[in-house]
């Protein structure tokens, strides 16, 4: 293994992604595989890519179909690649492209590959239903008995309630905690009004209308040019241009009815997406041609007790980051933070700028920052966008990469919060 | 040296085939001699119980027989020595008294299934090289190692005259199915399990094998059916399948022998007819295509080719994007100036592919793989990566020119341009290229994914290896490749053109349309000038008559009537409506209102000989001066387009083989008259004059 002061510097190339639909409308159709498959044949014509180079690929999905468990295999079996690119799937829930992030970039800095293609896909139409764990068992012991009327008998002790399938919860298997309770815990907690929470999910919509419009994300989009979709689906389906106050506004408070302020909309929604990264070492990429968007600086991943603040991880995640770079907050040029809730966005943004709770939490005298709200999710985010779980991750860090790119800034960064209390951080450099 | 080896051991003869020097076990008369002289000391070696027959070349079995050898018979008593003494070979087979395993791994082919058919029992690999077929008809003669007779006893009736009459190969799954192969086995253990069946075969052990030849009533029917579907698709032009199912017939009546006998006469009458001869040579001149690259100093197969551009994504770009997909297996980047095109395109691409699922012809896997093999875009991406680039926008030598400019900009040096183009000349396309050395072009037909034939089109400056490059791309569709000059309508079109010209004259003159269509049907051409008008489209047809006008002057002047089709928007096929009526895709009646807008107002009658002349000789003159003008490379190319690219008769051999059949003299002969009555568009070209006056014909003869 190679010491610290020789890894390799990594950098994100390129990057594309499928339109975000929302579950149950136009790519319904298709497979997380199918929408993962498809962001990596766009990415390997956007960038010229030479197939045969590529090492290693990794991709994050959340809900995995248990017909192709390995998703990142199924990817790497596209018929452009040699046969023998090892991949893995990997699940860190909502942060799940992320770790596929930093896991090629962990074999890159090590020395172990030079060019990696991770990302991460869901498809959210197709979750999978189970059925009932005792219908389960009932069909597992029909399996082992040989004789007829043994498993007749087996049959005849299924009821009616058995037969109603499972369809996967949101939420926490540790404390039945559902995510949208945990946000509005935490709007309730750190005082998260109702209408701080529609304006920012508001600017969510009029941010990614306006990139949108502007082309910042088409440019980012591999439409999907199939006849299983319903005609070519260009752009992402969620954002909702003529939104307002005053539609939010009328909007019922769903997890709490007496006393509740999260909606449906200043929720992220159930989504279907895959994106694709391509990423390298910064010699290779160098000496093939390619002028990187951004480079990895650091990165860092964190967890609280899931029965606490549920969605905190990114208060704690970004200090962590920042130590890392070496960096303070102030010398961001753009900040990405994924949107599950407005009550879980600003809950965060009221940690990270608060003295008290550095304090308490940190060690620190001083908060970790000031959130410029011109430079934070300048093209919206997942309450506009749509939030397919595996997928999510990856767009934050390609939409970061891009707009750094664009603005030419020296550091990023990101965070996203995940399931069972984790907090994702990573900082991006261009120099 | 031997090309079999024998060896025993544990009382089973391993009779192992390895024709020394050649890729492919081929029969011929040493190695009938020498399985003779095997067979007959198995059946004396009493150490010796039972036998297998295996190839010891990987991925080979029997190729069948070695078609030159039969090519060179020259008169029937010769056929039937060489046939009789190839069905008492197979015979003894099963009259040595020990049991034969064909053990296969590879082609088994013609003689070489013949033979397996005599083996007591056998094993094929699942291993995708494996196919038995009994190809015989394609060249015009029958199986006659006792084909025809062990097949329909072995797999019934049906089963044996599917693959009797058409040809087609059969996979081992499929062999298994039909009860032709009693087992498959993975090729890793083809041996061990050959030695088990063997040893199995030693005690007396046979498999039970159903009893598959229905009562002479209900096989009466199955032939009758059988007899009239073969004259349907072939009228009687074709003799050898009718005389298959004699021999199976008569074989089934009458017994083994009787069949055999009528194998071996039918046999000996075909070898030596016209008709095989002809597809015979057919069959020589693909094989030579197959293995050159299109250009003298280019043998070796030229760099592999993964990653296609295709520009426009029309009917013919996407039918090109299927095909490239569906058999080159390559990534191809579908390219249009608008996303709905785009999208229509790749649709289409993937209809191709499609298509090959639904017809059993592709699993589900592959299909999956293959359809992540098609993208596309408006924008240029991938272009960077790509070994060769089809433009096939529309024929419009701007727009081509613009096109060629922006692709020359956008790919990597080594990347080969080609145009698909039916009537712009590729210099002129090249003219503009700033490395007009990589342009080619390659003339795709229509429908692409069924026209066996490639145009692949050098212009003066295009580089050779440009050239093998395009040609074994299309060899990798499937296609046949002929390279062609750089001549207005290449080589198809343009022997077309006076043919379809004519028949649109013999319409004008009030000649019925369906009259003018069978008469060429029964000349052999699978549909008729009038049907092919509207399959290639009024307005391409309009367009090709011009730009031919333009280039060789009023022998093809354009008709007034095709600019008023083509302005009533009747386009042909394509648009629904043409000259004859469509509905749901399918062709029906002449349209008669058609009749008024090309002016005519009185039906005439036209002998029938006169109108097959008129048609056949418009495309035989022009064939002469296109090869005089060195449009094809040699006649036997050029006949192999004028079958494989429009359909010309294949058991005529072609056109310049026609001419050469029905002798210089006479073609001019018929020439001068149709000149005399019609008019100098049938004025003999001169290398048909020259060629009379000095008695030459295009092929060397006999």
């Amino acid at each position: 293994m190679k010491s610290a002061s020789t890894l390799n510097r990594v950098a994100i190339v390129a990057g594309c992604r499928t339109p975000f639909s929302k579950a149950g409308t136009t790519l319904r159709k298709k497979s997380a595989v199918d929408l993962a498959r498809h962001t990596v044949v766009e990415l390997i014509h956007r960038t010229n890519l030479d197939c045969n180079s590529v090492n290693q690929m990794f991709f994050g999905q959340v809900l995995s179909s248990p017909l192709s468990p390995n998703l990142a295999r199924e990817v790497s079996l596209l018929p452009q690649f040699p046969k023998n690119v090892p991949a893995a799937s990997v699940n860190r829930a909502c942060a799940s492209a992320n770790q596929a992030v930093v896991l090629g970039h962990d074999q890159i800095a090590l020395g172990h590959a030079d060019v990696v293609v991770v990302g991460g896909a869901e498809s959210l139409s197709n979750v999978p239903i189970l059925h009932s764990e005792q219908f389960s068992q009932t069909l597992v012991q029909m399996s082992r008995v040989k004789s007829l009327t043994a498993r007749a008998k087996l049959l005849g002790s299924v009821q009616p309630k058995h037969l109603i399938p499972v369809t996967p919860a949101i939420a926490e298997p540790s404390t039945g905690e559902t995510m949208g309770q945990a946000a509005e815990k935490m709007a309730k907690i750190n005082g998260i009004s109702r209408e701080d929470q529609d304006r920012f999910a508001l600017r969510s919509h009029r941010r990614a209308n306006a990139a949108t419009r502007d082309g910042r994300l088409p440019a980012e989009i591999a439409p999907i040019l199939d006849v299983d979709a319903d005609g070519p689906v260009l752009t992402d389906n969620g954002v909702r241009p003529d939104n307002s106050i005053e539609k939010l506004a009328t909007l019922p408070p769903v997890f709490d009815d007496k006393h509740g302020s999260v909606t449906a909309g200043t929720s992220s929604q159930l989504t279907d997406g895959a994106v694709a990264l391509l990423l390298m070492s910064e010699t290779v990429a160098e000496a093939q041609g390619y002028v990187p968007l951004a480079f990895i600086r650091s990165y860092a991943v964190t967890a609280l007790d899931p029965g606490d603040q549920l969605l905190m991880g990114p208060a704690f995640a970004i200090p962590k980051a920042l130590d890392r770079a070496g960096i303070e907050w102030s010398a961001v040029g753009v900040v990405e933070m994924h949107e599950a809730f407005a009550a879980q966005v600003l809950s965060n943004i009221k940690a990270i700028e608060s003295t008290a709770w550095a304090d308490e939490h940190l060690g620190r005298s001083a908060p970790v920052g000031e959130v410029n709200w011109e430079t934070f999710n300048v093209a919206g985010g997942s309450i506009a966008l749509g939030h397919p779980f595996g997928a999510t991750g990856g767009r934050v860090t390609l939409t970061l990469a891009n707009e750094m790119a664009r603005r030419d800034v020296e550091f990023g960064l990101l965070s996203v919060c995940a399931q069972g209390g984790m907090g994702f951080a990573m900082v991006l450099e261009r120099r | 040296m031997g090309a079999f080896s024998k060896r025993v051991s544990d009382r089973i003869a391993w009779l192992e085939l390895d024709v020394p020097g050649a890729s492919v076990n081929k029969i011929t008369k040493g190695i009938r001699e020498e399985l003779r002289e095997l067979l007959e000391s198995l059946c004396t070696d009493e150490e010796v119980q039972a036998a297998v027959l295996i190839s010891r070349k990987p991925e080979q079995f029997i190729a069948g027989a070695d078609v030159r050898e039969f090519a060179n018979l020259k008169t029937r008593t010769e056929a039937l020595t060489l046939v009789r003494d190839g069905q008492a070979l197979v015979n003894r087979f099963e009259t040595i008294g020990k049991p034969l395993v064909a053990a296969i791994n590879g082609p088994c082919i013609g003689g070489g299934l013949e033979a397996a058919l005599a083996c007591t029992y056998r094993i094929a690999t699942d291993h995708p090289k494996t196919i038995l077929r009994l190809p015989e008809v394609r060249l015009g003669i029958i199986p006659a190692a006792g084909g025809c007779q062990r097949l329909p006893r072995l797999i019934g009736i049906r089963s044996a005259l599917e693959m009797i009459l058409t040809g087609k190969a059969l996979s081992a799954r499929q062999a298994a199915q039909r009860g032709l192969v009693d087992e498959i086995v993975h090729p890793s253990i083809l041996s061990a399990a050959a030695l088990k069946a063997a040893l199995k075969l030693t005690t007396g052990w046979r498999p039970k094998r159903p009893h598959r030849i229905f009562a002479q009533i209900a096989r009466r029917a199955i032939f009758a059916k059988a007899r009239k579907a073969v004259l349907a698709k072939t009228g009687d032009h074709y003799p050898a399948p009718l005389a298959a199912l004699n021999a199976v017939s008569h074989g089934l009546q009458y017994g083994l022998d009787a069949g055999l006998e009528h194998e071996a006469a039918h046999f000996s009458e075909l070898a030596i007819g016209e008709v095989s001869r002809n597809l015979v040579q057919l069959f020589f001149a693909g094989t030579a295509l197959k293995k050159a690259y299109g250009s003298a100093d280019e043998t070796s197969p030229p760099r592999s080719i993964t990653n296609v551009a295709i520009v426009g994504s029309g009917f013919m770009g996407s039918a090109i994007a299927g095909v490239a997909v569906a058999h080159a297996g390559v990534d191809v980047r579908l390219r249009d100036k608008e996303l709905d095109r785009v999208v229509r395109g790749l649709n289409s691409a993937r209809e191709v592919l499609r298509d090959r699922h639904r017809n059993g012809r592709m699993d589900e896997f592959e299909l999956r793989r293959k359809e992540s093999l098609l993208s596309g875009g408006v924008d240029w991406a991938g272009f960077g990566r790509v070994d060769l680039v089809i433009e096939a926008v529309s024929e419009n030598l701007e727009v081509k020119r613009s096109v060629v400019d922006e692709v020359e900009r956008q790919v990597p040096p080594e990347c080969i341009i080609a145009s698909n183009t039916s009537t712009i000349p590729i210099s002129k396309i090249a003219e503009s290229a700033s490395e007009p050395h990589r342009i080619v072009g390659m003339h795709f037909l229509s429908p692409v994914a069924k026209m066996p034939l490639l145009e692949v089109v050098a212009h003066q400056q295009t580089a050779p290896s440009a050239v093998s490059f395009a040609v074994s791309f299309g060899r990798a569709l499937n296609k046949t490749a002929i390279v062609v000059k750089d001549s207005p309508g290449f080589w198809v079109n343009r022997i077309l053109a006076p043919y379809l010209y004519e028949a649109w004259v013999l319409l004008e003159e009030g000649v019925d349309a369906e009259t003018i269509d069978s008469v060429m049907t029964e000349f052999g051409f699978p549909v008729g000038p009038i049907t092919l008008l509207d399959e290639v489209g009024l307005d391409v047809v309009y367009e090709l008559l011009q730009a031919l006008h333009e280039a060789f002057g009023d022998r093809l002047k354009p008709r007034d009537g095709l600019d008023r089709l083509v302005i009533d928007g009747r386009l042909g096929r394509k648009a629904g409506r043409g000259l004859f009526q469509y509905r749901r895709g399918k062709k029906r009646r002449f349209d008669e209102r058609a009749y008024e807008l090309i002016g005519v107002n009185v039906a005439r009658q036209i002998a029938e000989g006169e109108i097959l002349a008129r048609l056949v000789y418009s495309m035989l003159n022009e064939a002469a001066s296109a090869v005089e003008e060195g449009v094809v490379r040699s006649s036997r190319e050029g006949d192999i387009g004028a079958i494989y690219g429009m359909g010309f008769p294949p058991f005529r051999g072609g056109p310049l083989r026609y001419i050469d059949h029905v002798g210089t003299a006479d073609v001019l002969a018929t020439l001068e008259k149709l000149k005399q009555q019609h008019g100098n568009r049938f004025a003999p070209v001169q290398v048909l004059v020259q060629m009379g006056e000095r008695n030459e014909s295009f092929y060397e003869q006999h």
